[in-house]
């Protein structure tokens, strides 16, 4: 097997006396869609969230188990780096109150590109990778938040294209978007899937099967399955996997 | 119309002749200012120094005066101020050292500001030998007005969604780089808020100046930072309650000035507030 670009050993993770994730062991090669499902509450954004360290920033979480990103601890990587390397797309759109140009350039700029013509390159480059360039090139300096949502969340992708990193994760990207916007968003995912590790949590068991190549189930904080999409969806080992998928609780 | 919405119009009534009757005393208060005080503001009364033991001339030094306690108690407490709400509100833990810097800021807004110019007195003008001078005068004025600037900009730190901080550090941002660009400049309008509400209190306050820097009579302009300085606030006090014989169309004209000052200092505030509201896109 080729060498995994994130792996997981032995991941906890609790807030506070919550102890939200158990015991999670996961490897994921590069290139792959990994899909992660089940129902509320089962740890599934937990999980997403520890891998570029975005829970710490709740005050009362705490974690134990090591987390790998191409062969290193992710606490030796340092945040700003971690998180440059691991980009994440939020549930809901969510825009910086500035304009679609500037919601972009952000990244870049705070990573140090200084380069003016860099800069409007590199917005170009990402608008495009995430399939909102044609719709916004003659509009980049209106505020983003006129976009409609679907475009809102393209842009957020852009957004995460333009730090240019190694992983991206997805926390239920398409919960708040119509089917249009939801087919927009998966086609883009696929076409980055050439240069992109990505991770997409969905409640959506059909989007998970669309679009993942392997897929992770899990529940009240226990990875109970993980295996390729087609087989877990066929052909489950474990009861509760055909229970979720089935539609029999969840 | 049924019950309901009947009770609704007298509330709303009731609601809008309370809130008519904060503005009845600030109108009567100007209002009584001016007409008592409008014929004495001449160009001589704004420009000249005051003459004959201040029963003639103007009050230009105070104006000046109070201009340069109000931009030196903006110099020191400003910066302090909004740091201070930036450490507050960004970085600071949860424990017993940030709750001591919090219950410390609700405690200095509760001391009495002669308490202030007693503080100030003891230890800018004779601990630190800056004698009676704007320094002094502009530091004690600047601690006054500290816990309002620190709790405005927190507030207006506070207010600016959590998800802005979540997308830039998501981003690999750093903590500083998140404050400076995602945070700060969405918090700007209601630091200004605070600023000039605190300052203008400044403006007018006597007792922390009284011992710190306000001349009695000092009929030229200061030479540096050290040197004493008259204010309007104190000006009017002592030509009012001082010096007998003077002209009480003069202390309605000095009240005029500061009134004017102060209010001149809120439209400025107005339009910074509303230029740095253009630049949020939503």
């Amino acid at each position: 097997m080729v060498e995994p670009v994130i792996k997981t050993v032995d991941l906890n993770c609790y807030f506070g006396s919550d102890h939200v994730l158990k015991g999670v062991n996961v490897e994921i090669p590069p290139n792959e869609i990994l899909g992660v499902i089940g129902p509320a509450n089962s740890g599934k954004t937990t999980f997403l969230r520890a891998l570029n360290r975005l829970n710490y920033l709740h005050r009362n979480y705490s974690q134990t188990g090591e987390i790998y990103l191409g062969g290193r601890e992710i606490r030796e990587v340092g945040d700003n780096l971690l998180r440059k390397r691991i980009g994440v797309i939020f549930a809901l759109p969510q825009v910086l109150p500035v304009t679609i140009f500037e919601n972009v350039a952000y990244g870049p700029k705070v990573h140090g590109t200084r380069n003016k013509a860099v800069v409007a390159h590199t917005v170009e480059e990402a608008l495009k990778k995430a399939y909102l360039w044609d719709e916004v090139k003659d509009r980049l300096h209106e505020p983003a938040i006129r976009l409609s949502g679907g475009q809102q969340q393209r842009l957020c992708i852009a957004r995460t294209l333009a730090v240019e990193p190694e992983v991206i994760l997805y926390d239920e990207p398409c919960s708040g978007l119509d089917p249009i916007s939801t087919a927009m968003v998966e086609d883009a995912m696929q076409k980055l899937k050439a240069d992109y590790t990505q991770i997409l949590v969905t409640n959506n068991t059909k989007q998970a099967s669309r679009v993942s190549e392997r897929c992770a189930f899990f529940l009240m904080g226990e990875l109970v399955e993980i295996d390729d999409t087609h087989t877990l969806f066929t052909n489950p080992k474990d009861e509760r996997t055909d229970d979720y998928i089935t539609g029999r609780f969840g | 119309m049924n019950g309901a919405k009947i009770r609704q119009t007298i509330a709303f009534s009731v609601l809008g002749a309370l809130t008519l009757l904060i503005v009845v005393p600030i109108l009567g208060v100007i209002v009584y200012i001016a007409i008592n005080g409008a014929g004495a503001v001449t160009w001589e009364f704004l420009t000249a120094a005051p003459r004959q033991g201040m029963k003639a001339g103007g009050i230009f030094p105070a104006i000046v005066g109070t201009i340069l306690l109000v931009v030196g108690t903006m110099l020191f407490s400003l910066p302090l101020g909004v740091l201070s709400a930036i450490y507050l509100v960004e970085y600071a833990r949860d424990n017993l050292f940030t709750r001591m810097i919090k219950l410390s800021v609700v405690n200095l807004s509760g001391i009495p500001s002669i308490v202030y110019g007693l503080f100030g007195f003891t230890l800018f003008v004779l601990l630190l030998r800056f004698g009676t001078s704007i320094l002094a005068g502009s530091l004690t004025l600047a601690i006054m007005s500290l816990p309002v600037i620190i709790t405005a900009a927190k507030e207006a730190l506070e207010s600016v969604p959590f998800t802005y901080r979540e997308i830039s550090l998501s981003l690999g941002a750093s903590r500083w780089q998140t404050v400076r660009y995602c945070v700060l400049p969405y918090a700007i309008p209601g630091i200004l808020t605070g600023t000039v509400l605190s300052l203008s209190r400044a403006a007018g306050e006597t007792a922390p100046i009284l011992f710190t820097v306000a001349a009695f009579y000092l009929p030229r302009l200061p030479r540096s930072a050290f040197d004493q300085v008259m204010a309007l606030p104190y000006h009017l006090y002592v030509i009012s309650t001082q010096v007998p014989n003077i002209p009480l169309e003069l202390s309605f004209a000095t009240a005029l000035v500061l009134v004017a000052l102060v209010f001149l200092m809120n439209v400025v505030s107005i339009f910074l507030r509303a230029h740095y509201r253009k630049k949020r896109l939503w």
